[in-house]
């Protein structure tokens, strides 16, 4: 099975926890006509990691970098889940039953299904699982 | 009024000259004829032991600084042999290397003799519990006043520092009359006992603090008289004199430097010339008769001045008045000395952060509280926030290895601290005393 089309460059951003540094970030996005279609923010003791999904990963990270960011990419998977009560749970049971570790999540209501994003520690693996239990995973390209 | 060596203690001050002058020149003659260190540095400044005719003639001989431990470390310069030595005890040194300083059981004597004569000059005696609230170990101050309260024959508690409360149960179960410890401890003491409902004015028969290791000032000893109840007496010294040695009498007014011990002097930093009594410059001291370690014209880094008459007491030796700075940037964090120099060697050996760094001092409640702020390199950024909390563990781990005192480090964007020359922005030291 391809499972490279459903893995997702997302990007990540270290940050300092303190007032603006987020409008920093987004107006940096802003100013190059990214769009940001989901993204959150992990924040430890003093600093913070912002990671976001946009439609140009990589002029995402030029940029960024430019203005001495500390950027990396990661790969995440983006399900697709049913908006209804129990959808969550049909995903994490899914991943939980075949001891695939979720690192991190966060989640988006999208124009028509709501979608989570993870970060697994089996990127192949998960896909596999995912779609053998009949779900539905978003291709990259859906987001650039 | 009490004296424990009455006759060195109120000896005339011609005779303590005559005496220190004596002292001087058979140390000098043993260091040119046994100490290749020393016949060196006064080969090279062109001095001979001959030259030394007068107790002004110290002048002629070569200063001593800290970095000449460093360069010797960890105990070449040393002249006392392997036999010969009891004791070591190591203090920070200015970059990766520690400070080692060592003792014969002449020097751990005459370091007890001295803080012997100091607590005896406070009022205190056989009868008297001193609760010895200095760390134990490396840091010579637990051991110090600890010998120092033995030899008058008061019992001491030696509760080093920590487990405050149970520091306070001790002090009122078992009648403690005397502390010794640094100021910012005992206020903190003083906080903690107040929580537990323990009023140490009222509640314990405290009537004595001997507070070292760190600067205070005339506020807080007001503060802290008047809130335990007691009179607060400072207390001076460094590891390479031996330790914390030279106190306050009851006139609370500068330190009495015994002058059979040690020889003071104060010198202009800039230019190295003599100052006369009264002139603020920087403390610079002979150890007269130490054996293992002798230190000749040490600049010690501590700014005051001194005073030669003769105390109100009845003693004789001349006073150094309160610590009024520091010539170098030397921190004083919770009575341990930190340099920024030991920040900078010690993140230059973690690949993760990058060489830049600043420091911010704040005193919570009554401790000092160090922060050291760091940037994390492009290369180790990941993602993961467990990976992040790591570096800043490892960093807090080796900075604490470095410095003997709990560091706290926050990681910032790449660039984002100030780059410039000088103290001035690297240490942002928000404490008031």
């Amino acid at each position: 099975m391809d499972t490279k089309k459903y893995v997702i460059k997302q990007i990540s951003i270290f940050s300092e926890n303190r007032p603006g540094r987020l409008a920093a970030v987004a107006q940096a996005l802003g100013e190059e006509k990214i769009n940001i279609l989901a993204f959150s923010i992990a924040e430890a003791n003093g600093f913070g990691v912002i990671r976001a999904l946009v439609d140009h990963p990589e002029k995402a990270y030029k940029k960024l970098s430019s203005l001495g960011y500390n950027v990396a990419f990661t790969d995440v998977i983006a399900v697709q889940m049913k908006d209804q009560p129990g959808g969550l749970y049909d995903i994490a049971k899914v991943l939980g039953d075949s001891g695939i570790n979720i690192e991190y999540s966060y989640a988006y209501s999208g124009k028509k299904v709501a979608v989570l994003i993870l970060r697994v520690d089996q990127v192949e693996d998960a896909i596999e699982k995912i779609q053998g239990a009949g779900a539905t995973l978003l291709e990259h390209t859906v987001f650039h | 009024m009490q004296f424990w060596d009455p006759r060195i203690e109120e000896m005339p001050k011609a005779d303590l000259q005559k005496m220190q002058y004596k002292l001087l020149k058979s140390l000098i003659c043993r260091l040119y004829s046994f100490s290749p260190f020393y016949h060196d540095r006064m080969k090279a400044q062109k001095v001979h032991p001959d030259d030394i005719r007068e107790l002004s003639d110290i002048r002629k001989l070569p200063f001593m600084f800290k970095k000449d431990l460093r360069d010797n470390y960890p105990n070449h310069i040393f002249t006392a042999t392997r036999e010969e030595l009891v004791r070591y005890h190591v203090s920070s040194g200015t970059t990766g290397k520690p400070t080692v300083v060592g003792y014969t059981q002449k020097d751990i004597d005459m370091w007890s003799t001295s803080i012997a004569r100091g607590l005896t000059a406070i009022g205190l005696g056989r009868g008297d519990v001193i609760q010895v609230s200095y760390g134990y170990g490396l840091f010579t101050g637990g051991l110090g006043l600890h010998y120092g309260a033995e030899r008058i024959g008061a019992t001491v508690l030696p509760t080093s520092v920590g487990n405050t409360e149970r520091q306070v149960e001790l002090m009122q179960d078992l009648e403690v009359t005397a502390i010794a410890c640094t100021p910012s401890y005992l206020l903190h003491i003083g906080e903690v006992a107040e929580k537990i409902g323990i009023d140490i004015k009222k509640d314990t028969h405290l009537k004595a603090g001997i507070l070292g290791a760190e600067p205070w000032t005339e506020n807080m000893r007001k503060r802290m008289e008047n809130w335990l109840g007691i009179k607060a007496y400072d207390i001076y010294g460094t590891s390479e004199l031996s330790g914390p040695m030279f106190t306050e009498c009851a006139e609370q007014n500068g330190f009495h430097i015994w002058s059979d011990i040690a020889l003071v002097e104060v010198i202009d930093p800039k230019t190295g010339e003599s100052l006369e009594p009264g002139e603020k410059g920087e403390l610079t001291l002979t150890m007269l008769q130490k054996e293992a370690l002798p230190m000749i014209r040490y600049r010690i880094g501590d700014i005051s001045s001194v005073d030669e008459d003769v105390c109100p007491c009845g003693r004789t030796s001349p006073r150094i008045n309160r610590i009024q700075g520091r010539v170098d940037d030397m921190l004083i964090i919770r009575g341990i000395n930190v340099f920024p120099s030991q920040v900078e060697y010690t993140l230059m050996t973690i690949p993760e952060v990058g060489e830049h760094f600043q420091i911010v001092v704040e005193r919570t409640g009554a401790l000092d509280d160090m922060l050291v702020r760091v940037e994390l390199t492009k290369e180790s950024f990941s993602d993961k926030i467990n990976d992040l909390m790591k570096i800043r563990q490892n960093v807090e781990h080796r900075l604490r290895n470095a410095l003997n005192v709990a560091v706290d480090v926050e990681l910032v964007e790449p660039g984002s601290l100030p780059r410039f020359e000088g103290k001035s922005k690297k240490v942002i030291d928000k404490r008031a005393i």
